[in-house]
């Protein structure tokens, strides 16, 4: 076991970690933040995406200790800082972008960062860039519905409004 | 307009705050003091014998608790089948034992025969490799292809059962000769041969358990992904452990999608109940992926001949159809009724056909168990009829929007009883087909066909005019049919002291969004601020005994119930008020969270009522209890009948064979509307499985029974950029006329009505091209597939 520290959503956090620890299982069973999930074993659904360093990650790919020391954001540090939600995250409410809520966090994270490359995507572009976040739910319209609302786009002719 | 937060309002859905801020709880995000892990041994071959296991080594082995097999377990009960089958011949079906671990024999690749139970995970992980190791499993031929397991009877996957058929059933068996008949005279006769091919239901949330024993009362408890914690309390109580039901608290919390696959109780829920006890400390057990993938009951998996006898202009007399229905290796707990009930009772479609036979052999194979996924039979009945009709129609030179409106039954026609079986209450299919033919532009398809053209592509349209049946029912029929369970469903609304509302339902939100449009419809009904409203689901000790949520129930039958408890809740509040008021109960009226005195301004608000019921100081307490809290159960005299038209456009590449969806238009009627955002999402996702099964998803077994397709790497799951927006239209509105909300149900529609429609316009695009000679594309409607059939001249 080694002690690995991160920066997690703006916090030092430490914890011990195996050799074989995955950040996604240092991060969901030693420091208690669950919001990132695990939805494969092969890196293919992206449930597990978090920002390390700024960058999106597939956390089930990442070995705990190889990222000591790194800056980590997670799906529980994108809300606001008065605890509303943040841009992304108030789009998929408002657009229905999510159902069951288990890919979502990735979901959320990758969009974010797409928004952060490439701040007015196109449709094509989206539904490119989301391809390594797998969503059974929602046939994926209302996904990309709300990364288009979210970066400021008209999405008036995609379905009704919520009120 | 709809009331603000009451019915019909697009609300935005509660319960996304708690899941966009990772703060969702599902099974696995549980860590309990004391804790232990379950890892399962499982099957590497499709079909052995178990000749030894030794568990020395393992036992041996770091932070090692307990080891189990199936030995341990082959004194309990079996985990049954919800449904009990006659064959044609009268006999019953056969049910061979499922244990809860292997136990002589494996059965298919995935079947777990021992499960090890350590202080961590990786001490239990590598545990269980050790005693995969001192396993010895003489491997058997193993029986995969339906057709051969039928024909060649001397291979059993259950040694009882000679013929490898769990049934053979006819439906309506006395329509049998009739049918017969029509098909020796009928002017046509098309034929089809399909595969509807098996899929893995792949909810995103892997199956998950844990198991808790309290040796102070000897309770138990189960935190499982389940669609239904009641169904599977009873499972497990009544069948397979013996655990009293009142020992046994079920709680499903937060679940990551079910689609089916969760309605089930799996051995791995009793291991870790077992497991708890001996240890008693938690014991708990998360499926890997490629765990789901073997052991998680599939879906689908027909190989159906429909014949469609007709009139040379369209007319249809008679449908007749002969499917295999895989099992898989044991039967899951809907398997037998999805085949049949919820298959052949659909052959007639929206149709007037007068006469109409089903014939279903379901068939053991070493495969995983195959039930019920995202439609149930109706996917596969819809696939087969639209199939051939679009068959038909190429064949004979007929318009295929005429030829669905010269059958479809009419509204005045209604109820309607088919030939197999079922009364529509209601519907309105020529609306449906007409809206839809609207939202695609018809007239302008011929533009956007040579447009396409000029890239190099092939445009086609695909039509499916899809009817299904929700909300199975009433309880008195399917006994007769063969359920072991009843199919009503309960809540109970709890008015609190404070006048805030709880809701306890036995229906089970997996993503259906029922904390929000439960809420709605309270609120709508008793006049208060939806806000007020809490939607408690999910724990056995919480709610009353309901069945769950599948088959698009949810709403139809549990929200009905909801609607019953809130009558009792006003017709109690009424009595109240008549005593508050000093007026005739007959004179009081209920309107919009108010109870007055009819014709002066007397009133109580329901606050008042509420609190009155709680502090009963000025209260009719010889003839009334305190306290306004009611339970009803609902028990739906009928199935209800949502049904729609589909229209989608592809285009293919005639280089790769690649198909692309590029439009994809829904006119459906699913009666009243609670909450159109979320209807309209549970559109997009039906659809979104629907393309995938039509054009990316294939569950794969070699030869030898080995899953070939068991990770995400293998089995394609549609992505975001296989699907386009979906244009949805729900205007189409005939309410359900036998519940008290008029509604009918949303969840699977998608499912059902789109992989007809995606294969019939890859069918129209290739004849459009000039390949006339392609009459089917088996799916998942490959680039290969789709390039190989063209090659054929």
């Amino acid at each position: 076991m080694t002690k690995v520290t991160l920066t997690v959503n703006g916090r030092s956090m430490s914890g011990e970690a195996e050799g074989r620890t995955l950040l996604v299982s240092f991060l969901r069973e030693e420091l208690g933040l669950t919001g990132t999930h695990v939805g494969c074993d092969t890196s293919q659904c992206g449930a597990c995406v978090v920002h390390v360093d700024g960058k999106a990650v597939k956390s089930c790919t990442v070995l705990a200790q190889d990222v000591n020391g790194a800056s980590v954001t997670t799906i529980e540090g994108m809300a606001n800082e008065d605890g509303s939600l943040g841009v992304v995250q108030q789009a998929f409410q408002d657009h229905h972008g999510l159902q069951c809520g288990f890919c979502t966090p990735g979901m959320v994270m990758s969009s974010a960062a797409l928004l952060a490359e490439n701040p007015k995507p196109t449709e094509a572009e989206i539904r490119h860039y989301l391809e390594g976040n797998i969503c059974r739910c929602t046939g994926y319209h209302n996904i990309v519905k709300a990364v288009l609302a979210a970066s400021g786009q008209d999405v008036s002719a995609l379905g009704v409004a919520a009120e | 307009m709809p009331k603000d937060g009451g019915i019909g309002a697009s609300t935005k859905r509660r319960e996304d705050i708690r899941f966009l801020t990772g703060r969702g709880v599902y099974t696995d995000d549980l860590n309990l003091h004391g804790q232990t892990f379950a890892v399962f041994c499982r099957s590497t071959v499709a079909h052995g014998k178990i000749v030894s296991i030794d568990t020395s080594a393992t036992e041996a082995m770091p932070g090692v608790l307990a080891v189990f097999t199936g030995e341990d377990f082959k004194d309990v009960g079996g985990n049954p089948a919800g449904w009990l089958i006659n064959s044609r011949d009268g006999t019953p079906m056969r049910e061979p034992k499922r244990p809860v671990l292997a136990h002589g024999k494996v059965r298919h690749v995935g079947d777990a025969y021992a499960a090890v139970v350590a202080e961590t995970y990786a001490q239990a992980k590598d545990a269980a490799e050790q005693l995969a190791a001192d396993t010895v499993i003489d491997e058997l031929p193993a029986i995969v292809d339906m057709k051969a397991a039928v024909a060649d009877p001397s291979n059993r996957v259950h040694d009882e059962i000679p013929d490898n058929l769990c049934f053979d059933w006819g439906w309506i068996e006395d329509n049998r000769a009739a049918v017969d008949e029509v098909f020796k005279s009928a002017p046509h006769v098309t034929t089809l041969e399909l595969v509807n091919n098996r899929l893995v239901p792949n909810a995103m949330e892997p199956r998950a358990s844990i198991g808790e024993y309290f040796p102070g009362t000897g309770d138990y408890k189960l935190t499982t992904t389940s669609q239904n914690p009641h169904l599977t309390r009873l499972l497990i109580a009544a069948f397979v452990m013996g655990i009293p039901e009142n020992k046994l608290q079920v709680v499903a919390p937060d679940v990551g999608g079910g689609f089916g696959s969760k309605i089930y109780h799996y051995g791995e829920e009793a291991v870790v109940l077992a497991a708890a006890k001996k240890l008693k400390r938690p014991v708990r057990w998360t499926a890997e992926r490629s765990e789901s993938f073997l052991s998680d009951a599939h879906g689908r998996d027909h190989v159906t001949k429909i014949e469609l006898a007709c009139e040379k202009d369209g007319t249809f007399l008679a449908f007749r159809t002969e499917t295999l229905a895989n099992v898989g290796a044991y039967l899951s707990n809907f398997s037998t009724a999805t085949p049949t009930f919820l298959h052949g009772t659909l052959m007639a479609g929206p149709y007037k056909v007068p006469k109409v036979y089903v014939n279903v052999k379901t068939v053991f194979t070493n495969t995983a168990p195959v039930d019920a996924y995202r439609g149930a039979g109706r996917p596969e009945a819809t696939f087969s009829l639209e199939r051939v009709i679009d068959k038909m129609c190429r064949e004979l030179g007929l318009d295929q929007f005429e030829v669905r409106r010269k059958n479809f039954i009419t509204p005045d026609m209604y109820p309607y009883t088919t030939p197999v079986g079922l009364v529509y209450d209601t519907g309105n299919y020529h609306a449906t087909l007409d809206k839809a033919l609207e939202m695609t532009d018809l007239a302008g398809f011929e533009a956007r066909a040579a447009e396409a053209k000029s890239r190099g592509k092939l445009r086609g349209l695909g039509l499916s005019t899809w009817i299904e049946a929700c909300g199975i029912a009433p309880s008195n029929l399917v006994g007769v049919l063969g359920s072991r369970v009843g199919l009503y469903d309960a809540a109970t609304v709890r008015v609190n002291a404070t006048g805030n509302i709880s809701v306890m339902t036995g229906a089970h939100s997996h993503g259906q969004g029922h904390e929000t449009v439960f809420a709605q419809i309270v609120a709508e009904k008793l006049g208060v601020d939806a806000n007020s409203v809490e939607i408690v689901h999910g724990d056995t000790a919480k709610i009353p005994f309901g069945m769950g949520s599948y088959g698009s129930r949810s709403l139809a039958v549990c929200g009905s119930a909801i609607d019953r408890a809130m009558g009792k809740i006003i017709a109690k509040g009424k009595k109240i008020a008549a005593h508050m008021l000093e007026a005739a109960e007959g004179d009081i009226e209920f309107k919009d969270g108010t109870f007055s005195v009819a014709g002066t301004d007397k009133a109580k608000t329901f606050g008042e009522i509420a609190f009155s019921a709680y502090v009963p100081h000025n209260y009719p307490l010889e003839t009334l209890e305190p306290g306004l809290e009611e339970t009803a159960f609902y028990d739906p005299g009928n199935f209800t009948y949502p049904a729609g038209a589909y229209l989608c456009e592809v285009e293919v590449d005639p280089d790769t064979g690649k198909v692309q969806v590029v439009a994809f238009h829904c006119a459906d009627d699913f009666g009243n509307i609670m909450n159109p955002l979320i209807v309209e999402g549970q559109v997009h996702g039906g659809v979104g499985q629907g393309i995938g099964q039509a054009l990316c998803e294939n569950t794969s077994y070699d030869e030898n029974g080995q899953l070939t397709s068991a990770s995400f790497m293998d089995y394609a799951m549609p992505r975001a950029d296989d699907v386009p927006f979906y244009n949805v239209d729900y205007s189409c509105q005939t309410p359900c006329t036998h519940n008290p909300l008029g509604v009918k149900g949303c969840g699977e529609a998608g499912a059902i009505g789109s992989p007809p429609a995606v294969v019939n316009a890859v069918i129209d695009a290739l004849h459009r091209g000039g390949y006339d000679h392609v009459t089917h594309i088996d799916m998942p409607v490959s680039p290969a597939r789709v390039w190989a059939a063209m090659q054929k001249h």
